[in-house]
């Protein structure tokens, strides 16, 4: 398997690959049907909709008072004796991390899942640095002895099949090939065991932090989520800014929401939550925790109104795993952290949209996204204001707004606008179009790889509406 | 300024104004009303649903449910705490049965090779059950600490058939959950698991491989 770097720039060519590789297509094909049809079943004996506005009414309540409820999860953590640190962007999580690591002369690193600390880019920062973080979720594990990156944020390794993985696992830690999961699970547990133990520090994400009871939240069906917060002496674990809630009862719906949404379980094997390090009297757990509060475009996404809801996102995945343009290119063709629907409204703003410019255009508005995200995003709406961003005609306060502006684009568009509001301009240049039409060419760049060229008609529809009408008042007449 | 006082000023400073937080109804999540049997039968599919093990008994007959488990799944070396009347009772019955007894309740760093590597079965208590997901909600103690549930390949968790609620919203709500946060608070939902490999079920991936719930009547 080739190591490969994807980039958002490249989206066109990596998604021409994509689509010419039936491995992947079929991968994806069968995982995401698989997945919409588990969302639906496990939402089947719910009011589904209620559920979703209180989910979009929780996330709303806390963002509207998101600065006051973040000083009150920090005071309330630091109540509890979690050590709280912020961080402006994702270099200087990474560096905070780094050293509270070297703080502990920890040289190797356990991690649970945990999307942000992709983000920001954290193993890579901490290797430079001379620590070992080895990931503990199975398809994050698979996914970093693989030398890759996750493809979806909820199964990283979903765009590997069974032989890929026996395959890898041998070549990397020398099991026998098999096609039998148990034997890989079981290999995997063990390898991880003797890492857990061997580990300094624990580094974990955050699903939702309550700013009630300064309690830190984690959903996962493993057990490593457990493990990376309660063997090593240390655990620290780092969110974005966004996933405060403000009271312990607003979990309960949004967790409802979020296993049905991202797999279809109606629960997962745990919900483990930390309020604090372990007490005197405790014989286990972490003697250290710490959050590390990361804003990293968060505070940026926070000021206009529209934008806004891209912060309530519960990163559930539902999004993705709906999207017809996901599901044929597969996670990797974005290039970012975030892939999908939910990556092309978000990532914007993380990396501006220079570099991202086509990621809000890799989506044919067909609105599935919206429709089954557990909060509400309206996510469609969101994706045609990034393009108008980005083509500069939006508000201008995204990073890199206008990076997709094109001269000829904007004069075609205010030539057409012109003839659409002239008739007679209008009239004149369709009955001479159809006169043309004989000229027109075969080839229209890639609209024709796959479609014939659009031909204009011989009579344009506003000729052949006039000639009915004349037919029409004549046969009356006769 | 510091990045707290930066990130914290622009939050403040919003470009678009103040916003207002909408009022949250939350009837959907409570007010199931079921009747004990009812949440007892939606318990039991749940939990069974995910690979969780039912064994019905009463508080009498509880002990000899355990013990012909135990011998049916080959255990014998059994970690449990000291002080809670299950593992009393647990510690009193097992005393002359050949099983191996290892007290939970020391500081991990004198036994952490040892719970990983040879303890086979963590019985613990549940401080209660949830039917409509099939969870045990476990708060952990120093008698009973937190890998007891986690590290050996079979948990052994004892719920009582009168502490099973309906949603995890209510019980939240009743046990004053928000007044009362321990370290740590769990929900279990059967063993460990994972579909990581191309979506195929697979248990016991990190945590237990099997746990097994004595129901008491």
């Amino acid at each position: 398997m080739s190591v490969e770097t994807y980039t958002p720039q490249a989206f066109h060519r990596q998604a021409h690959d994509a689509l010419g590789n039936p491995q992947i297509r079929a991968n994806f094909r069968q995982a995401m049907d698989g997945l919409m049809g588990k969302r639906r079943d496990a939402f089947g004996d719910w009011d589904v909709e209620t559920l979703r506005e209180l989910g979009a009414n929780i996330r709303l309540r806390a963002l509207a008072k998101l600065p006051d409820l973040l000083e009150q999860l920090e005071a309330k953590c630091q109540a509890n004796g979690i050590k709280v640190h912020w961080a402006e962007d994702g270099e200087q999580a990474c560096e905070i991390i780094r050293g509270l690591c070297e703080a502990r002369g920890a040289k190797r690193v356990i991690k649970g899942k945990s999307m942000v600390s992709e983000e920001m880019h954290l193993n890579a920062h901490l290797e430079a640095a001379g620590i070992e973080a080895l990931e503990s979720d199975l398809g994050e594990y698979l996914v970093q002895l693989n030398e890759q990156t996750p493809s979806h944020i909820i199964m990283p390794a979903i765009h590997l099949n069974t032989d890929e993985i026996s395959d890898l696992m041998h070549a990397k830690t020398g099991t026998e090939r098999t096609r039998d999961v148990d034997y890989l699970t079981a290999a995997a547990r063990q390898q991880l065991r003797e890492r857990f133990m061997a580990a300094d520090v624990g580094i974990s994400g955050v699903n939702f932090a309550v700013a009630e009871t300064g309690t830190l939240c984690l959903v996962e069906n493993e057990g490593n989520g457990r493990m990376t917060t309660t063997v090593p002496p240390v655990h620290i674990a780092v969110t974005g800014i966004e996933k405060v809630v403000e009271h312990l009862r607003d979990v309960a719906p949004l967790y409802a929401l979020l296993t049905r949404s991202a797999t279809g379980q109606h629960v997962t094997t745990y919900f483990n939550m930390i309020s604090g390090p372990r007490k005197p009297e405790e014989h286990d757990g972490p003697e250290e925790v710490h959050l590390v509060l990361v804003d990293n475009g968060r505070s940026a996404i926070y000021q206009d109104d529209e934008l806004l809801d891209t912060l309530r996102c519960i990163r559930c995945g539902a999004c993705m795993n709906h999207c017809p343009v996901y599901t044929r290119v597969g996670g990797h063709t974005y290039g970012t952290t975030y892939p999908g629907p939910i990556g092309s409204i978000l990532m914007p703003h993380l990396q501006g949209l220079e570099a991202t410019k086509d990621l809000p255009s890799a989506s044919s508005l067909c609105g599935a996204c919206g429709e089954v995200c557990p909060v509400k995003i309206p996510i469609p709406d969101l994706l045609v204001r990034l393009r108008k961003e980005a083509v500069g005609e939006g508000r201008g306060n995204v990073a890199g707004a206008g990076a997709k502006r094109n001269r000829s684009e904007v004069l075609a568009w205010k030539g057409f606008q012109w003839l659409a509001t002239h008739p007679g301009a209008w009239r004149a240049s369709t009955g001479i179009a159809g006169k043309l039409r004989a000229l027109t060419p075969a080839k229209l760049g890639p609209w024709t790889d796959y479609r014939t060229a659009p031909k204009p008609a011989a009579t344009s529809l506003h000729a052949l509406v006039k000639r009915h009408r004349r037919d029409a008042k004549q046969e009356g007449k006769s | 300024m510091s990045a707290r006082d930066t990130i914290l000023g622009r939050l403040r400073e919003r470009l678009d104004g103040p916003l207002a937080a909408p009022a949250c109804d939350f009837s959907v999540v409570t007010g199931r009303g079921w009747s004990h049997e009812e949440r007892l039968r939606r318990f039991e599919d749940k939990i069974a649903s995910v690979h969780g093990e039912v064994i019905h008994t009463d508080h009498a007959a509880w002990i000899e449910a355990l013990i012909s488990m135990l011998a049916d799944k080959d255990i014998k070396r059994l970690g449990l705490g000291r002080e809670h009347p299950i593992a009393q009772e647990a510690r009193t019955a097992l005393a002359d049965s050949g099983i191996e007894l290892t007290d939970a309740d020391r500081d991990i760093e004198s036994w952490q090779r040892e719970q990983f590597d040879s303890l086979e079965a963590g019985l613990t208590s549940t401080r209660g059950g949830i039917a409509e997901t099939g969870s045990l909600w476990l708060w952990p103690t120093s008698d009973e600490p937190r890998r007891l549930s986690l590290v050996p390949p079979l948990h052994i968790a004892v719920l009582d058939a009168d502490a099973i609620e309906d949603t995890f919203f209510d019980v939240v709500e009743r046990h004053d959950w928000a007044g009362n946060m321990p370290t740590n608070a769990l929900l279990i939902s059967g063993p460990s698991k994972t579909a990581d490999i191309e979506q195929t079920l697979a248990y016991g991936v990190h945590g237990p491989r099997e746990l097994v719930i004595l129901v008491r009547h």
